[in-house]
């Protein structure tokens, strides 16, 4: 029962100029998807999108609750984000603030709505920044980073489903 | 720009205007065929733009794919879970 893992890209759009917008079809079960967003072991094994390795992932789930999750790059640079859960629909809604430890002025408040129809579910992740220019300087962020990464990691996907 | 009005639910002049500044920034190109306004995207323009947000998204595409994998696994466990006798 090998699923076609490439087709599903996620897509990015800037519906204002302070906001970033991604949205995402994974074929599982809502609970599951809200399930890997929240376990700390579990959000170590996808958070780091291969820019290195995720060593933390505290989650306090609660209104009021704080998280941080921690990765260290391959050069030894230690990247961490926290924020607080301000309001929870379990398998459905996270609205959550996330600072950037780098750049900690640019706060951004982050809703992640979870839709499920037929096994599929929707993940809708909307950034809402302060400013034009943090929300330009979240987006550079992807810049430094190449194709290659991808790459390898589509090969792996392909090949473990070979 | 018929077509353009109704798929946008906006008012002729609206579109126009829109047209307009996009025309004068060199992100659509207009030609006219008999009393028609073909506007059509300009790809070499917009492509910086594309770029941009593209490096962006490929990050998450990452990070979604390796959450696939994690999905798998739970689904896996899910349904041994549930149909422990098989096999």
């Amino acid at each position: 029962m090998a699923t076609r893992t490439s087709s599903r890209t996620a897509v990015v759009t800037l519906p204002t100029d302070t906001q970033i917008k991604i949205v995402r079809e994974f074929h599982a079960p809502r609970p599951l998807v809200y399930k890997a967003w929240t376990t700390p072991e579990l959000i170590k094994r996808w958070w780091h999108a291969n820019r290195g390795k995720a060593t933390l992932a505290e989650v306090d789930l609660r209104v009021g609750g704080k998280w941080r999750w921690v990765m260290v790059t391959p050069d030894g640079l230690e990247v961490a984000f926290h924020g607080e859960y301000r309001e929870l629909i379990p398998n459905e809604w996270i609205v959550y603030t996330e600072v950037f430890e780098g750049a900690p002025d640019g706060e951004a408040l982050n809703t992640l709505t979870l839709t499920e129809s037929g096994g599929l579910t929707t993940a809708i992740m909307l950034m809402q920044l302060k400013s034009r220019e943090d929300r330009d300087a979240i987006l550079a962020t992807g810049m430094e980073d190449g194709m290659q990464d991808a790459l390898d990691l589509l090969e792996q996907v392909a090949a473990a489903l070979a | 720009m018929t077509s353009l009005v109704s798929a946008l639910d906006m008012s002729q002049p609206q579109v126009s205007k829109h047209l307009r500044v996009l025309r004068e920034v060199g992100l659509v190109e207009v030609r006219e065929e008999g009393r028609r306004r073909i506007y059509r995207l300009n790809g070499e323009r917009l492509k910086p733009i594309h770029d941009w947000v593209r490096e962006f998204e490929q990050s998450w595409n990452e990070r979604f794919e390796a959450l696939d994998e994690v999905l798998e696994d739970l689904k896996a466990k899910e349904e041994a879970d549930g149909d422990k006798d098989e096999q």
